[in-house]
């Protein structure tokens, strides 16, 4: 397996999660570089978006470790988490039908300083600011998606989560989010996204790693992707 | 003599200003329910209970009260009644007591509603019931049934001959506060950030904490603000109603018709339906008084079976 080339960011070891009675995470291991582009590869129902809701703290009962920034968050409620640096774009986006888009954009409380201003947001996503008075469940599928992004670029939090956020989006939107990302990255944000669209994936993401049935049963970098393809058909099974 | 629709003006406009008054406090009763469904997801049976409590707290601030004291005495405990003087009047009451008796009301979330939470709303309804039941029979038991005269605090006594009706200033004062108070939290809650919030964790509580927002604290304060709503409308009605340990009992069950015809949770119909059907009631007992009882429980089938969700309400 690969590991982060510098410090990590995240470090997260043995996660375990349970939905009720349910087991979905079976000790997950896995840590992002900081500034990194991280993707969770692997078939629906692997683990992917409950490893995320993990390391947020959204699920009700977790074990393990995952160290952000060096400190333990697995003792953490989520609004700790989120006030320590830790921001997720969540799979259905996560849009208010009772706020409209400004007051959506303004929610998430600013963690830290750094984060982007509105004209640096609006100048990301330009629709955004022309739709500002509108409902949030109004927009449009990618323009909920950008604004689901946009809300936690605000909030000064270097390390984001993006759960599928090309899912269900018109080919030229996805184009226009890869973009985005790839901006971020240059502006230092370190990204843990979990994709089902390899092809996306392998446009924006530094490394990968492959789920199944609630454990990183690979890793490889985008330098050895080529090499790895075969191997990737057969986990995704595509 | 001139009349309007075949009243006197008299007639018809003294029902209407009576409606009025029991209007607002169906506007600020169902508001808290509103606020607490809407963040909780608790139909709030206790809220009759917390009103009265209001308004007890009122008569205590200003009376003092006697607490029975667990004392050690020759080998075995015994109660003894102690009397703690006060006399806040009651311009004091109106700020403390929805203070103290929301300051319960968060102790009673923390310790007790909060454990139900997400569980099915049958859980908290019959929760807040037995609490309700709780505190009403306390308060029977010390105070018995019968009402503790609260007067009319000073000037706000006497009323103005308007021509037309005499209106007597607290009846006024009565519904001008309760608007003020409800317009106030209209606008908290649908124009500021701190509003958003509360919409927001309606929607997705977990989301909007994994943004950083202490979810369960907000959810503590919120049922003490519609505790301290109540206590509030309790200590408005003092003067009027007398203070009674039922006086809760009584009200609560047209407060909830007014909840299910504005539409559960909708703080804009809470407060509109609150107002309005107290001068639906006022005017059906100059019309038609034999109806005057149930003309709140006929609409509300009606709206049921038109607009489940309520006229202000949103589908699930």
């Amino acid at each position: 397996m690969v590991d982060a080339a510098n410090e990590p960011l995240l470090n997260v070891v043995n996660l375990e999660a349970w939905y009720g009675e349910s087991h979905i995470l079976h000790g997950v291991n896995f840590n992002v570089g900081k500034g990194e582009v991280v993707t969770l590869l692997g078939r629906n129902g692997a683990g992917k978006t409950t490893t995320l809701k993990s390391i947020m703290g959204m699920v009700a009962k977790r074990r393990g470790s995952v160290h952000f920034e060096g400190k333990e968050t697995i003792d953490q409620p989520s609004n700790n988490i989120a006030r320590a640096g830790i921001a997720l774009c969540p799979e259905e986006r996560g849009i208010f039908a009772s706020l409209d888009v400004r007051e959506n954009l303004l929610l998430p409380p600013v963690v830290r300083p750094g984060g982007l201003g509105l004209e640096q947001i609006f100048e990301l996503f330009p629709n955004l600011k022309e739709r500002l008075t509108s409902q949030g469940t109004k927009l449009s599928g990618g323009e909920q998606q950008m604004l689901a992004i946009a809300r936690i670029l605000r909030t000064g939090a270097p390390f984001l989560m993006l759960d599928e956020p090309t899912e269900g989006l018109a080919p030229v939107i996805i184009d226009q989010i890869g973009v985005t990302i790839r901006r971020l990255k240059e502006r230092g944000f370190t990204i843990l996204l979990v994709e089902q669209n390899f092809r996306f994936a392998a446009s924006v993401a530094d490394r990968y790693y492959v789920m199944e049935d609630g454990r990183i049963i690979d890793a490889f970098s985008a330098q050895n992707l080529e090499a790895n393809m075969d191997k990737l058909h057969t986990y995704l099974g595509v | 003599m001139p009349t309007i629709f075949g009243m006197p003006p008299q007639v018809l406009f003294g029902q209407l200003s009576l409606g009025l008054i029991n209007g607002s406090f169906y506007a600020l009763l169902s508001l808290g329910l509103a606020v607490i469904f809407g963040m909780l997801n608790i139909v709030n049976f206790a809220h009759g209970a917390v009103y009265m409590m209001g308004a007890f707290c009122a008569y205590f601030l200003l009376n003092g009260i006697d607490l029975p004291i667990p004392w050690w005495m020759a080998g075995h405990f015994s109660l003894m009644n102690i009397h703690f003087g006060s006399h806040l009047s009651f311009w004091w009451a109106l700020l403390l007591a929805p203070i103290i008796v929301g300051a319960i009301g968060m102790f009673l979330q923390r310790v007790l509603i909060a454990r139900i939470a997400g569980l099915d709303h049958i859980y908290g309804l019959l929760l807040t019931f037995g609490l309700a039941a709780i505190l009403q029979g306390l308060f029977q038991n010390q105070f018995g049934s019968s009402g503790l005269p609260y007067e009319i605090p000073d000037g706000l006594s006497g009323g103005h001959n308007l021509g037309f009706m005499f209106l007597p200033n607290y009846r006024a004062f009565v519904v001008g506060a309760s608007i003020v108070v409800c317009f106030a939290t209209w606008f908290v809650i649908e124009r500021t950030k701190l509003g958003s919030y509360l919409r927001a964790a309606t929607e997705n509580p977990s989301l909007v904490r994994a943004f950083g927002i202490n979810v369960p604290l907000m959810i503590t304060l919120t049922y003490g603000f519609g505790v301290a709503l109540a206590a509030f409308a309790g200590v408005l009605a003092a003067p009027i109603y007398q203070v009674r340990p039922l006086m809760g009992a009584d009200l609560i069950i047209v407060v909830f018709a007014v909840v299910v015809i504005g539409g559960m949770g909708s703080i804009l119909g809470s407060i509109v339906t609150g107002f309005g059907l107290g001068i639906v009631e006022g005017l059906t007992k100059v019309y038609y008084p034999q109806a005057s009882g149930i003309v709140v429980f006929v609409i509300m089938a009606i709206v049921l079976l038109i607009k489940p969700t309520g006229l202000f309400g949103r589908a699930a």
